[in-house]
């Protein structure tokens, strides 16, 4: 998914807690009609956007409209869903698995330094967003570039096994989600006033973790699992690093398959598509429920 | 607001303890941020730094980088210059004639919300779904390859058209260019405000002149920032190309996975010198978008 | 001849009428504010006149020209915006000069004329600057300059003044109707303070709902409101019940005292209730001349505003007597100018005031009065 790039544009996705822009299009005057070259752009856009995808169905169905003129089948949906030899579960739980272990690892950093920064450390503030910018500045194939050599001998020899590599990748894609991890979780803290919950929780005689786990977290619940929605989006589709990294995850597997099989990788392609579908809805959900709950709670 | 970081004493809380005494803990929290980064990233990219300046006896040198001009080299930047500079305003181009259609031309706005929510999720189709995809598309079997030779009794493949060369790889980068570039000027489109319209009307201007004299020149800083962010978005891209070509169109981004997997510039300090270009490429792409950014929201806010 | 016609002008937003019946003729040089509360319409019929909205009935028509479906950058209207509008990318003399530029004036024209304005408006030495770097009067003030640049037949302001502070606001407004006096353009002004209509304007519009209320000098619109809302929203006054004893020669009963119109009693409450309006600077302490009306009442409260003290009275006396069975004391409150030696009863003392005939008069039912009385920001 972002393995082509365009991880600016996830950044412009609304996180839950931020202001939505209202749109400023004037009433009453504008013609409810549309103006002509506006509806030609929409509809040329429209068909830029939606043919491949037609395609891609198409193909999946083993492509009827081809030479061969087969019926359209279920075909290479069974082969790739239902038959035992198909990598297609295998693969996905294991990148599900990198993905919660990416998330996991995520949350544990980011959290407790979003919520240091904001309370005590907010000089600190310029450092840490900079660093959350660069892995736009670094793209997937320089920086797994750097990783393999980093890791390649002492004193961390991780490249050497597999475990090791996929710890590498966990810790790769950790990084790459950490700008919007980071936006998420900073905006949830932003929602709530941390400075009073943080008081009121030491003066009934909680330590900081307990502060950190018991209080925080919980408020910020609806920003977490939109940062880990996309965060699973980013992983389960990430191509770039897991190839070189040699894992046996999703994103290499559909690359394969690709240049194995005729239509077999429409069918997974669909596939993805809607499994990103479901993840970028999920954030709008959690999203628009979330922010009536924050703004309730926190008063 | 004013914050309590280590400023003498909080009121009623904890009043007796000193200052000093609360700093470590929240240095403390952010630590594992800071190892982790360098390990993750400050590392693997001082390797590439450092290593981009020794030769192949590990003694310093500027030679990888003069060597950037060197054919291999050179052609592949230059083709990924071509590409990014063709898709950064090609996609510039439409995606703001796209967003422009719905914020200001008077569609339906139901189509607005489609369009944003279809741009948030369509940027990230990009890799290898995206290469199939068009392959699917327009390769040789392609779907709407065998559409327009059977409707117009023509062979496009032979009239010299192929998805795999380097135009075909620009129309498959728009796909995420062109998303990024509506998510990204809407806001602006957004921020103009319909009194500078009617004032501009008010004093006589055509729809022509408002937009020569008054809307242009306002959106030009973020239109100029968007077409960088672009252009640097598809400098970085590798999968997509790689995927649909095979590698056999040189751009920087597949010469330096090239380079990975084996040492096919017969110099990895070259190799790391390009990835540092690549680098440097992308931050001057990002910095100006932020600056851009910043100064067209004192005309847009 | 009228220089400024609008002739049944109607603005119907789907099934929301927002304008309704208007007419208007102002002469060449006149001043004439839209008076009237959110909503009643006044922008929109501003806008109409500029172009900005098409009327859905009617005519405009400039200096004999029917304007009404002519697009607004063929009008040659003059119009200043409540947020200034200023183009944010050009600098101060470039936006005054924009509707000369766009005119495809010679250069060097345009300097002079940019230059003049500059003069006009006290900015000479502004303009390179650029909007952000001005206040909200000096944005305003190149607003209007912008307007009048090209030379308008009519100069339309809408709120032009609302977004500043109290203070800017009384200076601006001083200046603003000496230039137009100087230039001698017919201006439209739409405002929801009447303060800033009246001392103004030459004519008020006052609005409501979508529908003229009344048109009128400020001398008219204060002293002889037409309507129950012209008299509630312009002014402070004072709105009682009161009882009809006889119609025909205005004679009316107000906490168990006769009071006495000048005209005789149209207005018919369907309980035999009318609202008697009195302005608080017409009643006075004291006794009066013979024939005046007079009412006894308690002093509730006294109010030092400055050049105006103003009393509270509650009608009857203290025990309540004069009062009909059920009736809780009606207050009504008075002005008086301060002055050096002015001396006030104390606060519970009873005390009889009056007012002349003329000052007060009925507006309608008691029930319609009652909902004027609730929309209106009294200080009773």
């Amino acid at each position: 998914m972002t393995q082509g790039g365009s991880p600016y544009a996830a950044m412009k996705l609304r996180v839950p807690g931020e202001p939505e822009l209202p749109s400023k299009v004037p009433p009453n005057e504008k013609p409810r009609r549309g103006a002509l070259w506006a509806w030609i752009v929409f509809g040329l856009g429209f068909l830029y956007f939606f043919l491949p995808l037609i395609a891609t169905i198409e193909f999946s169905l083993g492509h009827p409209t081809g030479p061969v003129g087969a019926e359209p089948s279920l075909q290479y949906y069974e082969n790739v869903l239902i038959d035992p030899r198909s990598e297609f579960f295998p693969r996905l739980f294991f990148s599900f698995l990198i993905a919660i272990a990416t998330i996991i690892l995520s949350i544990a950093i980011i959290v407790p330094t979003a919520y240091w920064v904001r309370l005590r450390l907010p000089r600190l503030r310029p450092i840490v967003e900079f660093v959350t910018l660069m892995p736009f500045v670094i793209p997937p194939v320089v920086a797994v570039f750097g990783l393999i050599r980093t890791f390649s001998g002492p004193p961390f020899p991780l490249m050497n096994t597999t475990i090791g590599s996929n710890v590498v990748l966990v810790g790769a894609y950790t990084i790459l989600s950490f700008p919007y991890m980071y936006r998420a979780v900073d905006t949830g803290l932003r929602a709530i006033d941390i400075r009073s919950l943080t008081e009121a929780a030491q003066s009934l005689g909680a330590g900081w973790p307990r502060i950190i786990v018991g209080v925080i977290f919980p408020n910020i619940r609806v920003a977490l699992l939109s940062g880990a929605f996309l965060t699973l989006a980013i992983v389960i589709g990430e191509y770039t690093m897991a190839s070189f990294l040699g894992s046996k995850t999703f994103g290499p597997y559909l690359s394969l398959l690709g240049q194995n099989r005729a239509f077999e990788p429409a069918g997974v392609s669909i596939i993805s598509f809607g499994l990103t579908w479901i993840a970028m809805g999920a954030i709008q959900f959690i999203g628009r429920g979330g922010e009536r709950i924050q703004v309730g709670g926190a008063r | 607001m004013p914050d309590v970081a280590g400023h003498g004493l909080k009121r009623g809380v904890r009043s007796a303890r000193p200052a000093s005494r609360r700093l470590p803990v929240a240095w403390l929290g952010v630590t594992p941020f800071f190892i982790f980064t360098l390990l993750f990233m400050l590392l693997p990219a001082s390797f590439l730094v450092v290593g981009s300046f020794l030769d192949r006896d590990g003694q310093p040198t500027l030679q990888n980088y003069a060597d950037l001009t060197t054919p291999i080299v050179a052609n592949a930047y230059a083709n990924s210059i071509e590409i990014s500079a063709v898709t950064a305003i090609g996609g510039g181009l439409f995606g703001f004639l796209l967003a422009a259609s719905v914020i200001l031309g008077g569609l339906p706005p139901f189509m607005r919300n489609a369009l944003m929510t279809f741009s948030g999720v369509a940027s990230n189709f990009a890799g290898v779904p995206l290469a199939l995809a068009f392959i699917y598309t327009l390769g040789n079997l392609g779907f709407l390859t065998a559409f327009i030779n059977n409707t117009f009794a023509t062979d496009i493949g032979q009239a010299g058209f192929s998805l795999y060369s380097k135009a075909g790889l620009e129309i498959v980068y728009m796909y995420f260019q062109f998303p990024l570039m509506v998510l990204i000027i809407a806001p602006a489109l957004d921020g103009l405000k319909r009194d500078w319209r009617e004032a501009a009307e008010n004093m006589g201007a055509t729809g022509f002149q408002y937009w020569r004299y008054v809307a242009f020149p306002i959106l030009l800083p973020s239109l100029m920032g968007a077409v960088i962010l672009l252009f640097g978005n598809a400098f970085g891209a590798q999968a997509t190309a790689f995927q649909l070509t095979g590698g056999t169109i040189p751009i920087a981004s597949i010469v330096i996975g090239a380079q990975i997997r084996g040492d096919v510039l017969h110099n990895i300090g070259l190799g790391f010198a390009m990835a540092m270009g690549m680098v440097a490429i992308m931050a001057m792409a990002i910095s100006g978008y932020s600056l851009l950014q910043r100064r067209s929201e004192r005309w847009l806010k | 001849m009228p220089f400024l016609t609008l002739t049944g002008v109607q603005k119907l937003f789907g099934a929301f009428t927002a304008v309704e019946d208007f007419n208007l003729e102002a002469e060449k040089g006149e001043f004439v504010s839209f008076l009237g509360p959110s909503g009643c319409g006044k922008t929109t019929t501003l806008r109409m006149i500029a172009g900005f909205e098409l009327p859905t009935g009617g005519t405009i028509v400039v200096n004999g020209v029917d304007v009404t479906h002519r697009p607004p950058n063929q009008r040659n209207v003059g119009m200043v915006f409540q947020s200034y509008a200023l183009f944010p990318n050009m600098s101060v003399a470039d936006n005054i000069g924009f509707g000369l530029k766009v005119r495809k004036r010679p250069k060097s024209q345009v300097e002079k004329r940019v230059q003049e304005l500059l003069e006009l408006i006290h900015l000479e030495d502004r303009g390179n600057r650029y909007p952000y770097q001005l206040s909200g009067g000096q944005q305003q003030r190149v607003a209007l300059a912008r307007a009048l640049a090209i030379e308008p037949q009519v100069l339309l302001l809408d709120e032009p003044l609302s977004a500043l502070d109290a203070k800017i606001r009384l200076i601006l407004r001083t200046e603003i109707r000496a230039i137009q006096r100087q230039l001698g353009i017919t201006t439209v002004y739409v405002t929801h303070d009447q303060e800033e209509a009246l001392s103004l304007s030459d004519r008020v519009v006052v609005m409501s709902e979508g529908r003229i209320e009344q048109i009128g000098t400020p001398f008219e619109i204060y002293n002889f409101p037409a309507t129950a809302f012209v008299a509630s929203f312009v002014g402070t006054l004072n709105l009682v019940a009161a009882g009809v004893i006889d119609a025909g020669s205005g004679r009316l009963s107000l906490a168990g005292q006769e009071v006495r119109t000048t005209k005789a009693v149209t207005e018919g409450g369907m309980d035999g209730r009318v609202t008697l309006a009195v302005r608080p600077e017409g009643i006075s302490l004291g006794e009066g001349p013979e024939g005046s009306n007079r009412l006894r009442g308690t002093i509730e409260d006294i109010n030092f505003l400055g050049s105006i003290v103003r009393l509270r009275l509650r009608l009857g006396d203290s025990n309540g007597t004069g009062l009909t069975l059920g009736e809780t004391g009606t207050t009504i409150s008075l002005d008086t100018f301060n002055e050096p030696h002015l001396t006030v009863p104390p606060v519970g003392e009873l005390v009889t005031v009056w007012f002349p005939q003329e000052a007060c008069f009925v507006l309608g039912s008691a029930r319609e009065g009652a909902a004027a009385a609730a929309e209106l920001v009294t200080e009773v």
